[in-house]
């Protein structure tokens, strides 16, 4: 980023000034800077109102904490949206690969193959929901609906209720506090922020991502260009799914057990999350940064309603308030974009 | 370097192309002609990988080949630049012209080179724009630029240019031929489309000519006239049509059905003024974007007027919506017919149907039996084949789709029925049923507008020809008074020169 601008600054002699070349270059990214802009207001919102012990090492680094399973299905579902497709299946897919883990625990069988199970049935009910999309021609809507029915049925089929985990390597991930003065950060938040680093160099310097942009910007051109088009499209609901499973994976080892009914409208929320993070649900625009900005305004709002003592249908009724906005002011930006042309 | 023989497409019961042969040789420029629906684009898909061939061969460099896809295509060293440009607004410049090839290491693009390379290749072309930018923020000319160095970026041997003029200005089309000719003498083998003769006949070497989806021939550029290619391209079939009686009067001469005064209206027209009398063909003559669907459109309803009035049987009326001007007997037939028309899922026997019951309400259903009589009259009436009422509408021919179409504004028994461009991409059979059917209508007292790009049809349909120019009726005038020619040029003419 500051080396595009540095080299953009230089040129201003000849021709477009920096910030018009800036504006050509990451216009796109306007949101996702709306996005930052209200993280920090609410964080200096809830400084001011909250007689300043909200901004603490601790409660920034819970925040990460409380939200790390939520990242990570926010980023499998952006790679989905980028494609102009939804998952709704990940909060389901969540709940079945945490209690199969709980229960392959349970049953004595180590972590080793516990781990690797739950990552691998999230990307099979993804794969299946990726070919129904690319395959069978279904509406990503209606396959993945059909992928959350299919993944809270298999939740109960492994256990009705819920099932307690004593494995500590697995309820390590959660324990272990890794300190830096008043910070701290866990296992599982590392695994959060490695998720996203990972996402934003496969879409952004791979071909496969870049294919991922290109079918949210127009499928039909993308396929003309000679990419290979249906394999990405399969591969993204594939990641949303594998990212379901290892979202099960942190919520089992935050809540030391697994529960069949865990994440019923989680999809929801990570959805919403995308969207406040500057991923258009059209496809083609968005940044899997944003995508964990967004996590980061929906747990703040979430800890400040908290704070506040307030009733958790407030949390409802911000979010919903904020995603009217960021939606009308997406459309906003490509009105204006399609208006120039 | 490449050869088709024997290509047949079909799309349903149509036959987009018949046993077309087509050869291109290196380093010369072969035109494709033809007009709209002639199959040029569907050769050109099929030749690029987009379609498959139903039955015919390819051949490239002497050996046999079939493309699963365009990637194959582009493999195997054919670029396309098509028609509508094809590209991702939402990616970079450089995205656009490297994906699918782009430099990387150890499988990372790396976005400097990748940048580097696009430079290169745009200015190859002239072009000196940022790489880095977003397409989506340049214009039409630029993207289209960009569409073509994208083509020839790749190593290519074949080079398919569909239209890639037609948003380009005077100077960028000359870069954009000198660009073509350094690529002949590199040996590499140019189709070139394009509906401006000049240009053709400029760039191109050899013309191969479509008509309906049929091979009419192959041509040398230096050895054919003008006048031959455009005979060659529009062929005959005025023979066939049924002649009316007609009069040679500049204004209506029964009573005037609808008439507008000084209509403008947001989108390309403005300040229009129509008579059309009882039992009358108004012929309207313009180019694409003239105005010709702007005037039909804000006579019927579907636009919103910004000035002027329009009357009806000699009272003021608000046509505000389409379902306005219905209820006053004004009905609309959009050029579109795929997409404002006809509904393609739904069998005849609904489409016939759906605006009488809308119009009726639904409350009002009209008992099913009564539906079916009524459809199959019409399907009768306008020999709709096949005469199947169950079928979805969407697997007939496009001309027994123009006239479910008809048959569904009829049933309103409309006062003025407004036809835009009615016999746009069907068959010359049904062209001429339906410019029949038309004089009949307008026999029986109805009074219609009709809109065709094809001059002389509009001449042989309408009484009277409206002349659409920039937005305006610059003249309205008897149609047996003009002549093809005469008639070219009204609209052709810059506005300067009138009168």
């Amino acid at each position: 980023m500051t080396a595009t601008m540095a080299r953009s600054e230089r040129r201003t002699g000849a021709g477009p000034s920096a910030f018009q070349t800036f504006l050509s270059r990451h216009g796109g990214m306007m949101p996702t800077f709306a996005a930052v802009l209200i993280l920090l207001l609410l964080f200096v919102g809830a400084e001011a109102f909250l007689r300043g012990d909200f901004i603490s090492g601790g409660n920034i680094s819970a925040l990460l904490l409380d939200n790390a399973y939520l990242m990570v299905l926010a980023v499998g579902m952006t790679f989905v949206i980028l494609t102009g497709g939804i998952d709704l299946s990940v909060g389901s897919v969540m709940a079945f690969t945490g209690i199969l883990g709980a229960k392959l625990l349970a049953d004595g069988l180590p972590a080793a193959i516990a781990v690797p199970a739950m990552l691998l049935g999230g990307a099979a009910i993804g794969l299946f929901i990726g070919i129904l999309v690319q395959y069978f021609g279904v509406q990503p809507f209606i396959a993945s609906l059909a992928g959350l029915f299919l993944g809270r049925g298999l939740a109960f089929i492994v256990s009705l209720s819920s099932i307690r985990v004593e494995d500590t390597s697995l309820l390590w991930l959660q324990s272990e506090r890794i300190w830096m003065g008043a910070w701290y950060i866990t296992p599982t938040g590392i695994i959060a922020l490695s998720t996203v680093a990972i996402a934003a160099f496969v879409l952004h310097l791979t071909r496969f991502g870049r294919t991922i942009y290109a079918i949210g910007g127009n499928e039909q051109s993308a396929r003309l260009m000679g990419l290979k088009v249906g394999r990405a499209k399969v591969l993204a609901y594939v990641i949303s799914g594998s990212c379901a499973g290892l979202a099960g994976l942190i919520l089992t080892a935050y809540s030391g057990a697994g529960y069949p009914r865990n994440g019923i409208g989680t999809e929801l929320d990570a959805i919403a999350a995308v969207v406040i993070g500057g991923t258009l649900l059209t496809g083609g625009r968005g940044y899997v940064v944003g995508s964990m900005i967004g996590v980061f305004v929906y747990g703040t709002i979430k800890s400040v309603i908290n704070f506040m003592g307030a009733e958790q249908s407030w949390m409802q009724i911000i979010v919903g308030a904020l995603l009217l906005l960021f939606i009308v002011v997406q459309r906003a930006i490509v009105a204006r974009s399609e208006g120039r042309r | 370097m490449l050869e088709v023989t024997g290509a047949t497409v079909r799309f349903g019961a149509d036959a987009a192309l018949r046993r077309v042969d087509f050869r291109l040789f290196p380093g010369e420029v072969h035109s494709l002609m033809g007009e709209n629906g002639a199959g040029k684009s569907t050769l050109i898909k099929a030749i690029t990988g987009a379609l498959a061939l139903d039955e015919g061969t390819l051949t490239l460099a002497g050996e046999t080949v079939s493309f699963r896809d365009p990637h194959a295509a582009q493999a195997a060293g054919i670029g396309t630049v098509y028609q509508e440009i094809e590209l991702l607004p939402n990616l970079s410049v450089a995205e656009n012209i490297c994906l699918g090839r782009e430099p990387r290491r150890g499988g990372v693009i790396s976005a400097r080179a990748m940048n580097a390379r696009a430079h290169e290749f745009l200015l190859d072309l002239g072009l000196d724009v940022d790489p880095a930018s977003t397409l989506g923020t340049h214009s039409l000319a630029v993207q289209q630029l960009v569409a073509i160095a994208r083509a020839i970026s790749a190593d290519v041997r074949v080079l398919v240019l569909d239209e890639p003029t037609s948003s380009l200005d005077l100077d960028e089309v000359a870069e954009l031929f000198r660009i073509i000719r350094e690529l002949k003498t590199r040996g590499v083998a140019i189709l070139f489309v394009s509906h401006f003769l000049d240009q053709v006949y400029e760039i191109c070497d050899r013309v191969t000519v479509l008509r309906d989806g049929e091979l009419v021939g192959e041509y040398l550029t230096r050895e054919l006239l003008r006048i031959d290619l455009v005979q060659k391209m529009l062929g005959r079939g005025a023979s066939e049509l049924k002649s009316r009686d007609r009069l040679a009067d500049d204004e209506p001469d029964a009573a005037v059905v609808l008439r507008a005064r000084g209509v403008s209206s947001a989108r390309g027209i403005n300040d229009a003024d129509v008579d059309l009398g009882e039992g009358e063909v108004l012929g309207v003559a313009g180019l694409l974007g003239s105005g010709r669907t702007s005037l039909a459109r804000a006579l019927t309803g579907v636009n919103r007027l910004e000035s002027g009035v329009i009357r009806i049987e000699s009272q003021d009326v608000r046509l505000d919506s389409p379902r306005r001007a219905m209820s006053l007997g004004v009905v609309y037939s959009s050029e579109d017919r795929r997409r404002d028309g006809i509904v393609a899922e739904l069998s005849v026997l609904d489409n016939i149907t759906l605006a009488l019951q809308s119009e009726r309400g639904i409350l009002r259903q009209i008992p099913a039996a009564r539906r079916r009589e009524l459809a199959a009259s019409w399907v009768e009436a306008l020999d709709i084949r096949p005469p199947d009422l169950d079928r979805p509408a969407g697997t007939l021919s496009g001309g027994n789709q123009q006239k479910v179409l008809l048959a569904r504004l009829l049933a309103l028994s409309p006062r003025v029925l407004v036809l835009d461009e009615p016999t746009r991409g069907i068959d010359v059979g049904a062209k001429v049923e339906i410019q029949n059917l038309v004089g009949e209508l307008a026999d029986n007292g109805m009074s219609v507008v009709f809109i065709s790009a094809e001059l002389e049809e509009v001449l042989r349909v309408g009484d009277r020809v409206a002349v659409v120019r920039d937005g305006r009726v610059v003249r309205t005038a008897a149609a047996v008074e003009l002549t093809a020619d005469s008639l070219l040029a009204l609209v052709a003419q810059p506005d300067e020169d009138e009168e």
